[in-house]
This record gives structure tokens, sequence and C-alpha cells, in this order.
């Protein structure tokens, strides 16, 4: 687990509107998917997933429910909004025109410039 | 979002508050119970898999607290929690809290009560309508008396103001039936009320169209504390007749209760016309060089500047210069505020308060500088347990917060306790009359001015002394701090809060320097030469016009009181004088030589008092004759006019005191008097004044209604004095007679210099508090952190002295040395206190001998805890706990 990368800032919030995006989830259930969606290559640490929850709920991107999980506990689901799926795709867009940036870059040789 | 919706959601927050938590609770334990699920089925026992998950899941308690913050919600709740917390703390330490509390106390209660004097005498305006626009007319450099003639010039005449009033103080006689009591009179015009724009509380007011010639208008207004005192609020006065000075006056109506006349400190008793003057005293409404009209004042126009109003009187004061040359001296003319009669009261009220200010500035400094060092000791004393917190995982901010939770409850709680004490000094000051004789009242009711700038000094003091800790708590490491013990480095050779202390222990002692030289002054100037008895001596006053004297009944009147008062069992010798020496102020005349015949003013050879006096006054006031003779009954209206004068007048007049002797002088009329008789100097109009030429006057040759009887006796003055005012009541009931000592006459001359005094001594006092609490601070700060080293020197046999030194010998040197700086600036100001206080000097043994004791006591007063903590260190204790 070593070689987990470091989350930038700002890019939790990015990850949870996805995970959330393919379904309802429960917080420990989001944790797993950004697991499973990143190849588990991003440290995150458990308890502050809680906080950007709660943000992203204030801010009316996320709607929440109490409801059942699997294992048949009592769990908090979070899905998107309208407003969270319309946040989502912008912000994708703008991670994808960042990164494409950035990775250009990076990539350039000496002499190209 | 808009501040409603803001708070709001705020309050819902704190209601929803405990619903909140429970549900964040629930979900944190949902999701490390899915975890341990996760992990059981993995293979780990249940227990164990909890536990790994409670460990994956983090700083559990944080993240609560973030999730909080992320709702936005914890605003006012985390305020309650650092609220409650801060008691906690202070209710464990309770000596830091008392020393905080009343350190502020005494500072915000000292601003409050300075405050609250400056806005009651200098920022709110009279009780008057429009009283920015309200003028008095001020001769230049001559005062703002006017006589009648030319008050009624200037009110016809100018196109400047609304309409000029006038008005005069005197005492008079009310006998409403019952009983006859000596009360103050504001003789004003009859414009007076509707032009300062006044509504009468009960009945009515006189009118300018009452007026109708000389006595025309017996009419009189009560203020309303009078009608409350002596009618008993009773609303059927209006319309009833009593008697003022022996003349029928009907009682029209009464004023309302906020007015107490336009002068601020002095509150009159009723208001009469003064076109009725004659009736109250003299007849000198047609004499117009008489200038014994108080005051002279009005609205100005709208639209009118001052610069054109003055303007506008000063070619009305020319042309009667013209008209009248023998009456009229130079008329220019300024304006000045009439609450304080211009610059007269209003400019040494003014220095007076601007100093107070200051100082209870200066106080107030000290006071957080001392705040801040308790504040760092206490910091310093807890770093330990910060250190831990923080290694806890308790974010820097919320213990910063924590810290300025605990600076605004101790800044609220003093300055509510100081605002709280305020007000009750302030309500003594309020009822306090002063001196018996006069209706002074120094009226300050605290307002909403006062109580907001209370609130904002303590806030602000809060932030500024909250904030000294901020640094230590940013830089703390809790690594080091937890390793290492509290014992820290010691810090920097001289640090700033070593020279707040210097300067507030200077502070300190230049104030308790003055305060000791005020008080030495006071006690010596009260032994000085005054140029007649100040003990064994009492007066007796009345006016004999408030009888219903008048013409040759007033000396026959005058007569039979000074021979009924010489058969009093002890009483040595009776003196009779229209007015005395440091009494009320006394009339003054231009006097001319002999050989000038152009008496204008400008031809003057000085200007001098005027006392008239019987025979025997000399003898019972004990002023010395040095050279002459006094006046024998022979002096009377039918012999030639002679007068004894003082040395400062002959010298004036002719030269010398020996060629005065039998020489002639002439008054503003052109009466020719002989000297006959020279008598010492004296102090006559107040105790730090400039020698004065005076003229006494045999009493025969001009009567005067006004009588002193001066009464030289040993017997006590709890026994003399009832038994000249039964004496005199014999003679006739109702004549009112004020009875009083020589001595309290005094009173009124003294009260500036008192006051100076009594306002450098409670500074000094307050000062002291502050240097004690400073020292103190400091003292219990060094001990503190040098604990460890002082519990070594022990354990190696240090000797007491040594540990005392070691432990204190800083704060004793920081306050050597600001006593000695303090000492050396108390003394350079003493000049100052001098224009105050009579015979103020620093060079004297007692008062340098008395500011080095009070400090030395200060210091041993503020470090004697600290001292016993140093030298009760158990190293044994000490080295375990450490």
């Amino acid at each position: 687990m070593t070689d987990q990368a470091q989350l930038l800032p700002g890019t939790l919030d990015l990850l949870i509107l996805r995970a959330v995006s393919l379904g309802p989830l429960h917080g420990y259930g989001i944790l797993l998917r950004i697991g499973q969606i990143s190849d588990h290559a991003l440290l995150i640490e458990q308890g502050a997933l809680y906080p950007g929850l709660f943000r992203l709920v204030r801010q009316g991107l996320l709607k929440a429910n109490w409801g059942t999980s699997d294992n048949n506990r009592r769990a908090k689901f979070y899905e998107l909004t309208a407003p969270g799926r319309k946040r989502l795709r912008e912000e994708t867009d703008n991670w994808n025109r960042l990164a494409t940036a950035i990775a250009s870059a990076l990539s350039q040789q000496p002499e190209e410039v | 979002m808009k501040l409603l919706d803001w708070l709001r959601f705020r309050i819902a927050t704190l209601f929803q508050g405990s619903e909140v938590n429970a549900e964040i609770e629930e979900e944190l334990r949902s999701h490390i119970q899915h975890c341990a699920d996760d992990l059981e089925s993995s293979g780990l026992g249940r227990a164990e898999a909890e536990r790994r998950a409670r460990i994956e899941f983090g700083g559990r308690e944080k993240y609560k607290e973030e999730c909080h913050e992320a709702l936005g919600g914890n605003f006012i709740e985390t305020a309650i929690q650092d609220v409650r917390f801060s008691l906690r703390g202070l209710r464990k330490s309770p000596g830091f809290a008392m020393a905080a509390v009343s350190t502020l106390a005494l500072a915000i209660g000292a601003n409050a009560v300075v405050f609250s004097i400056m806005n009651a005498f200098l920022l709110r305006p009279l009780n008057v309508p429009q009283a920015q626009s309200l003028y008095g007319l001020w001769r230049s450099n001559d005062g703002m008396a006017e006589s009648y003639p030319d008050y009624l010039d200037l009110r016809d005449r100018n196109r400047s103001f609304e309409g000029l009033v006038a008005y005069n103080i005197t005492l008079a006689g009310l006998d409403t039936g019952e009983n006859t009591s000596r009360d103050w009179v504001e003789e004003t015009s009859g414009n007076y009320f509707d032009a300062l724009g006044l509504q009468p509380y009960l009945g009515q007011f006189f009118h300018a169209s009452d007026e109708h010639g000389p006595n025309s208008a017996p009419y009189i207004v009560l203020t309303y504390t009078f009608w409350h005192t002596h009618f008993q609020d009773d609303r059927g006065v209006v319309g009833r007749v009593v008697q003022v000075n022996k003349h029928p006056f009907t009682i029209v109506g009464v004023a309302p209760p906020e007015f107490h006349g336009t002068l601020l400190f002095f509150n009159p008793d009723f208001f009469s016309p003064l076109v009725n003057h004659e009736q109250l005293g003299a007849n000198d409404l047609n004499a117009r060089g008489d200038r014994w009209v108080f005051m002279v004042m009005g609205h100005l126009k709208p639209g009118v500047t001052p610069a054109q109003a003055i303007a506008d009187l000063d070619s009305i004061g020319a042309d009667l210069e013209r008209n009248y040359p023998k009456d009229d001296g130079k008329m220019t003319f300024t304006l000045a505020r009439p609450s304080l009669y211009g610059d007269y009261l209003g400019r040494p009220v003014r220095e007076f308060l601007t100093a107070l200010t200051a100082l209870a500035g200066l106080i107030l400094l000290a006071a957080c500088a001392n705040l801040g060092s308790l504040f760092a000791a206490r910091a310093a004393d807890r770093s330990r347990e910060v250190a831990l917190r923080l290694a806890l995982g308790s974010s820097r901010n919320r213990i910063l917060r924590g810290l300025s939770t605990e600076a605004v409850l101790i800044s609220l709680v003093g300055g509510a306790v100081g605002l709280l004490g305020s007000v009750v000094l302030l309500q003594g000051l309020s009822s306090w009359n002063p001196f018996p004789r006069w209706p002074i009242h120094l009226s300050v009711t605290p307002d909403a001015n006062v109580y907001g700038v209370a609130l904002l000094l303590a806030l602000a003091s809060g932030f500024l002394f909250g904030a000294v800790p901020v640094r230590q708590v940013l830089l703390t490491n809790p690594y080091q701090i937890v390793k290492a013990g509290s014992n820290g480095r010691v810090g920097r050779r001289i640090t700033a809060r070593d020279v707040l202390l210097v300067v507030q222990i200077a502070i300190c002692a230049v104030l308790v320097t003055s305060s000791m030289v005020a008080v030495r002054g006071l006690a010596r100037s009260l032994r000085d030469n005054f140029g007649f008895d100040v003990q064994n001596t009492m007066l007796a006053e009345t006016d004999l016009s408030m009888g219903g004297y008048s013409g040759d009944r007033i000396p026959a009147m005058q007569k039979r009181m000074v021979d009924a008062v010489e058969t009093i069992p002890g009483v040595e010798s009776v003196g009779l004088a229209d007015t005395i020496p440091l009494g009320d102020s006394a009339p003054d005349s231009l006097v001319f030589a002999d050989s000038t015949s152009d008496l204008r003013p400008s031809n003057s050879a000085a200007d001098a008092l005027i006392f008239n006096i019987s025979p025997e006054y000399f003898h019972a006031a004990r002023t010395a004759l040095l050279s002459g003779r006094t006046f024998t009954l022979h002096d009377d209206k039918n012999s030639p006019r002679v007068a004894v004068v003082n040395p400062n007048f002959a010298r004036k007049l002719f030269g010398s005191v020996p060629k005065a002797l039998g020489s002639y002088y002439k008054m503003r009329d052109g009466t020719r008097l002989q000297v006959v008789g020279v008598a010492e100097d004296g102090k006559y109009t107040g105790l730090t004044e400039d020698p004065q030429s005076v003229m006494f006057v045999p009493i025969l040759q001009a009567p005067s209604s006004s009588t002193y009887l001066v009464v030289h006796s040993n017997r006590d003055p709890q026994q003399l004095g009832p038994a000249i005012r039964s004496t005199l009541r014999q003679l006739d009931a109702g004549l009112p007679v004020f009875v009083e000592t020589r001595y309290k006459e005094l009173d009124a001359m003294l009260f500036g210099p008192r006051m100076a005094t009594l306002a450098l001594g409670v500074m000094g006092v307050m000062g002291a508090m502050l240097a004690i609490t400073g020292i103190f601070g400091m003292a219990a700060y060094s001990v503190s952190k040098r604990l460890r080293e002082l519990g070594i020197r022990v354990a190696l046999g240090g000797q007491r002295k040594e540990v005392l030194q070691a432990a204190l010998g800083r704060a004793f040197q920081l306050l050597a040395f600001g006593s000695a700086a303090g000492l050396f600036l108390g003394i350079l100001a003493t000049p100052v206190l001098a224009f105050i206080v009579d015979q103020a000097t620093p060079r004297d043994p007692l008062v340098l001998a008395g500011v080095v004791l009070a400090m030395a006591l200060l210091g041993l007063l503020a470090t004697w805890i600290p001292a016993r903590r140093a030298l009760s260190v158990d190293p044994m204790i000490l080295l375990r706990e450490e």
C-alpha cells in the first residue's frame, strides 16, 4: 500500500460525486467504490470522507436518506441530485482539460520547445 | 447568505445541535461496523476487527468536529462550549480570575466615571431646544456682566439674535406664610423662557408682555426640584401669593423637571423678572455704569454666523461708548458658551477633564499591560496542557479560540463590575452638594453613550490582552514541551513586558508624588497668613432686604444685631461688613489719583476691591493695622469720606505706604477719599491670586443691606452657632440668617485644590493597585518559570536570601528603576500643579520620604505571595513532579 498517491486538494469531492453517480451508496460503500474504480491507487483516510460528504449535502449536490445496507445494518445512503450531476459533468471536463494540459507540458522534450 | 438567514440557520442548528450530533455519531458508528464486518469476513475475531476498523477510520473526534464545521452550524455551540470550559478553568484558579477581573473593573470603572463627567459637562448640550445656536455675550477681556440699560440697548438694536435674554443671580428671603427661607433666585428678563423655547411643567411662565417698568411683574416661576422639596408637589401652588423679601409675588408656574437654569453647576430655586430687581436688592435698573446683570445670551438667527453677530454687537458697542463715555468703557464682544460661563469655568473644567481623561487612559493601558502579563503567565503555566491538547489533535485555532473566550469573558465581567461601581459613585456625586451655602450640583447621570463606551473599552482591552499569549500558543511545539517540561528558556535580557512594567511603576510613582505634593501644599496653604484669622471666628450672613429693611432702618438694624451678638457669653468682639475677603466676590471699582480730572476708565490708577466695614471689623477679624487709625463711629454720612487701604493700594496710588497716610484719591464719580490707615495685605478673591489693591470704607458712609457679622470667640462653634442664630431670631424671626465658621466659608475657595488633590489621590491609589498587580504578575511569572531552578538551589543548600534574590531580584530592580523615574517626573510636573494648589513644592523631605516609603511598601505587598511561594519550594516534591 506504500505506493498509493496522495490526493490533490479538492479532488476528494470529485471522486465522491463520481462514485455516487453510479448508484446510491452509504459512506463505507463510497470508500470501497472509490478504491475499486481507482484500482486502490489513492490513499484516503476513512474519516476524511465524512466532512466532504456533509459539505456536498449542504451545497445541495448530494441528498441523503437512511436505509438498510446489504449487511442488514442501518446506514445513510447518498445519491446525486440534478445540480450534483451537472457539477460532476463540469468538474470532469475541467479535470480532463487540466490533466491534458499538465501531461502535455510535462511530456515536451527540450528540442521541441 | 443574508444576515437574517444566517442567524436563523445558526439558531436552528443550535437547537438541533444534539440531534445533529447523534446523527453524525450514528453514521460514523455504522461506517466502523461495516468496515469491521469486512475485516471479520477476512478471518479476524469480532473484537479485533472492530479495533482495527477504529484505527483505520482515524481521528474520530477530529472528523466529527470537521463534520460540524462542514455543516457550518456549530458556531454558537462551540462558543457555549468555550464559555463553559473557560468558566471551569477560571474556577480552578480563583486568584488569577480575581486579579484579572478587579484590575479590569478598576480601569473600566475609572474610565466610565471620567467619561460620564466629560459627557455631562462638555459633550451633552444644555437642556434647552437648539442649544447649539445659544451664545452668551462676552465683553473682550471683561467677563459677561452687563448693566441693565446696556442690555436693553443690545437687545433692541441687534439684528443677529432671535431674542437676547438676560439673567442675574441673587439671594432672596421667601416667606410662604409658615417660615422664611433663604433661596437662590435667577432674576431673568421677561422674554427668558420664550426665547429659550421652554414649556412650563405646571401653570405658565412670565413673558416680555408682562414688563411695564420697575416692579410691574411680581411673578415667580419655581424650579421643579424646589417645588418638589418646598411645596411637596402641591399642584394647587399656582396662583398662590408668597412674600419675596417682604414683597408680595404670585407663583405663576413650575419649570420642567430637566431644566435647572442655564449655568451648568448652578441650580436656582426660583425665577423672577429682572424688572422687579429693586424689590430684591438695590435700585440700579437705570445705572448704566453698574454692570450687575450676570449674563446676556441668545439664539443666533438662522444663517447668521458668529463673526457677523460679533460685528453687529461691536458696532452697537462703539455707539454706546460714544454716547456714554463716563459709563461705558471699551465695548467689543466675542461669543461664549453660556453653560460654563464661557471660558471662565469652561477652560479649567475642560483642562481638568482632559488631564483626567489622559490619566484614566493611562490607567486602562497599564491595566491591559498587567492583564497581558497575567495572561502570559497563565499561558506559560498551561503550556503543558496546551501541548497535550495539540498532541491529541486539537487544532491551534480551537485552542486560541478558547483562550480568547476566556479573555472576553474576563473583560465583560470586569467591565460590568467596573460600570456598576462607577454608577454607584456617580449617583453619590450627583446628590452631593459640595457647599451648603450654594446650590451647586454636579448632575452626572450615565446615559447610553457611557454604557456604550464602557462596553467598547472592555471588549477592546479584552482583545488586546487576550492577544498576548497568541504567539506563545502558535510557537508551541508539543513534542518539545511534553518532553522537557515547562521550565523554558530564560528570555531575552530586556523584554517589552519589562519596559511596560517600568513605565507603569513610573506612572504610579508620578501620581503618588503629585498627590503627596498636592496634599502637603493644601495643608500648608491653610496655615498661610490670609490677613485675617481663620480659627476662632464665626460668620453670620444675611441680607436685610430679605427682611424688608431699607433706607435708615438698615444701619439701625445692623447696630442692634451687633449689640445683641456682643452680649452672647464668650463672644469677644463683633465686626460688621457688607462682604468679606475670600467670600463671595467683593465689588471692585476703578480709583484715580487725586490730580486726575478726566475720570475715564483708561486714566485710572488701580482697580480696587471695596469692603464696607464697621470700626470693630479689623479687631474682630484680626486684621493688623500697619499704620494710621481704624474708623470711629464719627466717620458717618456727615463727616468727610475716609478709607483704610492695603499696602498694595498705597504703593500703586502714592508710591509708598508712608506717603499714603493722609493723602487723597478719587472714585469714579469724583468723590474724594482720605486715607487714614493702612491694613496688612491678605488674600481676597482666591488662594493663588496675584496681590490685589483693596480699600476699606466705613459702612456708615456707604450703607449696604448685605450683612456679615464677624464674630471672634473662643467658644466651641457647635454651641456658639445656635446661640447666634437664636439671638438674631429674637430680633427678627422673618430674617433668614446663615451661620457658619470662618473656616467653612473657605470651602468654595478650596474646592478646586481639594478636587485636584482628591482626583490625584484616587488616581494615585488606582495607579498603586495596578502597579501591585503588575509587579505581582511579573514576580509570580518569574517564580513559576524558575521553580525548578529554585528547587535545585534549595537542594544545594541555597540560603533564603539567595533564593529570594534569584526569584525576585528582577522585580525589585524594575521597581526601583520605575520609582526613581516616576519621582523625577513627578518633581518636574510640580510647577503645573502649583497653578491649582497654592504652595505646591516637591522640595519637601516629607514628600520624598513618603514617596520612597509608599513605593517600597507597594513592592513588598506585591511580591509577598510569590516570595512565599519561592521560599516554600520543597526540592523533593518539585524534582519528583517535574
